[in-house]
């Protein structure tokens, strides 16, 4: 099994632009391209998602039609982490040399809506108003404030940090900080999350070129390597997005499996990371999943949040550049914008949102409907 | 006025004291709703149809601020649309189901709460069809 370097990564940002989502992945690709001091052509095989769009491999026909094998990936917030594991494993096991993996999407504005039938459920489920991720995240966070006594003031908290790492971001969608108080009195949507301690479904893109780690120096004089790339889907027993029931009998979250099964595969544990980006669909989200990654303990977020352990300069920064709640969920880049910036910050180019103390660890986190997490360890 | 329910498979409606119809399965006892053929606990297709209690305890709850997306069948404008609560009510020991509740007051709600099947009108077809929808309603 072969080491896999991360030796290039791209984005485009993200925000409301323009411009397709083809063209932006093509542009995604070119700026991750040039990092890595290669060419288009030098790439033997890639995999890519996009929600939006049905084959986002024809983003080859902006890039060079090298006819490479490309592969789209479908996993709904998981298809970034998903086009990264094929990547790697493409290199690991010794197939290829030199990989892409991609992510680019548009969504339009407002709840992502869609025909329920498409996700197997009842068209009832649509009809009467429960088809929404929104939903699903205001009663879990609803729950775990009431057993584990976090406030509403950590919420907000949450996400103002994340607001302002957005304005240190130039690549962020929303770059101006929000007061708490704005976040806490601002539209109550799904109890308890109000309107600013969500994120939106917004676009861009995202790239990032592995290749075999010893062949890394090539073209970096600072590698990044992929430790682990773990995908879990929901258990029986898991109540998740999408769900119409759950069982009496409860299993623990898919992300929890996921990050276990990374840090066994990287050898490390939480204690390990330096910079972490975590799924903030919401900020109750990035409070739970604090824990569901092994973080800490139900409950210790609410004098971590408040001690500013989670900030940029604090003793487990999460999402350093404004992870969904200032960048958006574009799903088919999220999950390489997560990495987009750990590499980043384990080469220390991530100028004002730098994490002092030369880190060297970062975990990734992305989960989605109907139930899917990825973890995933990169490390220098 | 006419009625029916927004989907006629899943309860017994219009039956007095109507139960919600999932499927438990033979083998393994896992329970679902809807009912579905195959379990998802143990993967064998000995699942059987369940009538589930009316009465359950409220697990998880939220409201729903802003006006669902389609193809959501409720008053659909923004200025007409008066949010509701759903949540995830335990019935017995048999299962949990998200379904809405009828009290939408965050004050009003509180975990663990008894809560009892309703079924209450959702709107009125182009036909004039009343169409109801089934609820928990506190207890």
């Amino acid at each position: 099994m072969n080491d896999v370097a991360i030796i290039g990564v791209g984005l485009h940002p993200f925000g409301r632009f323009p411009t397709s989502a083809v063209d932006m992945a093509a542009d995604a690709i070119q700026a991750a391209v040039t990092d890595a001091g290669l060419d288009w052509k030098d790439i033997q095989f890639g995999f890519g998602g996009s929600h939006e769009v049905s084959n986002i491999s024809v983003v080859t026909s902006r890039v060079g039609l090298t006819g490479i094998p490309f592969t789209n990936v479908a996993n709904a917030c998981a298809t970034a982490a998903s086009a990264v594991q094929q990547t790697a494993v493409g290199i690991s096991s010794g197939q290829y040399d030199i990989g892409i993996a991609i992510g680019a999407d548009k969504h339009p504005r407002g709840a992502f809506t869609a025909d329920p039938a498409e996700m197997g459920l009842g068209a009832w489920y649509g009809e009467n108003g429960q088809f929404l991720t929104t939903k699903f995240f205001g009663m879990k966070i609803n729950r775990y404030i009431h057993e584990h006594n976090i406030s509403q003031q950590t919420l907000a908290k949450v996400a103002a940090k994340n607001y302002r790492n957005g304005a240190l971001n130039p690549n962020a969608f929303r770059r101006t900080a929000i007061p708490e108080d704005e976040i806490l009195n601002s539209e109550m949507l799904n109890y308890p999350l109000t309107k600013y301690m969500f994120c939106a479904p917004d676009e861009g893109a995202a790239a990032v070129i592995m290749c075999r780690g010893d062949l890394a120096s090539r073209y970096t004089q600072k590698p990044v390597y992929v430790r682990a790339v773990e995908i879990r889907t929901r258990r029986y027993g898991a109540y998740e997005v999408h769900a119409t029931y759950s069982a009496v009998d409860e299993d623990v979250a898919p992300t929890v499996y996921a990050s276990k099964a990374a840090y066994e595969a990287a050898g490390i544990g939480p204690e390990d990371v330096d910079v972490i980006q975590m799924q903030d669909t919401d900020a109750g989200a990035e409070v739970i999943h604090m824990a569901e990654n092994g973080f800490c303990a139900d409950g210790e977020q609410e004098k971590l949040v408040a001690d500013g352990a989670t900030e940029i300069g604090g003793s487990m920064p999460v999402n350093t550049d404004g992870g969904l709640i200032a960048n958006g969920e574009p799903i088919g880049a999220s999950g390489l914008r997560q990495l987009h910036e750990l590499v980043r910050q384990l080469r220390g180019e991530a100028g004002e949102r730098q994490v002092p103390g030369n880190p060297r660890v970062g975990f990734a986190q992305v989960y989605g409907a109907p139930g899917v997490a990825a973890a995933t360890i990169l490390s220098t | 006025m006419p009625q029916e329910l927004l989907a006629p498979d899943l309860t017994t409606w219009p039956e007095e004291n109507a139960q919600l119809i999932g499927s438990r399965c033979d083998d393994c006892g896992a329970a679902t709703w809807p009912r579905q053929s195959a379990c998802p606990r143990c993967s064998r297709s000995s699942m059987a149809d369940r009538l589930f209690p009316r009465r359950g305890t409220l697990v998880a709850w939220t409201t729903q601020g802003f006006v669902p997306g389609p193809p959501y069948l409720g008053a659909g404008k923004p200025d007409t649309f008066e949010p509701f609560a759903v949540g995830l009510v335990q019935l017995g020991d048999e299962i949990r189901v998200e379904a809405r509740l009828t009290e939408s007051d965050p004050a009003k709600l509180r975990f663990g709460m008894d809560v009892e099947l309703v079924f209450v009108p959702f709107f009125t077809n182009a036909e004039g069809t009343e169409i109801l929808v089934w609820a928990f309603q506190p207890a």
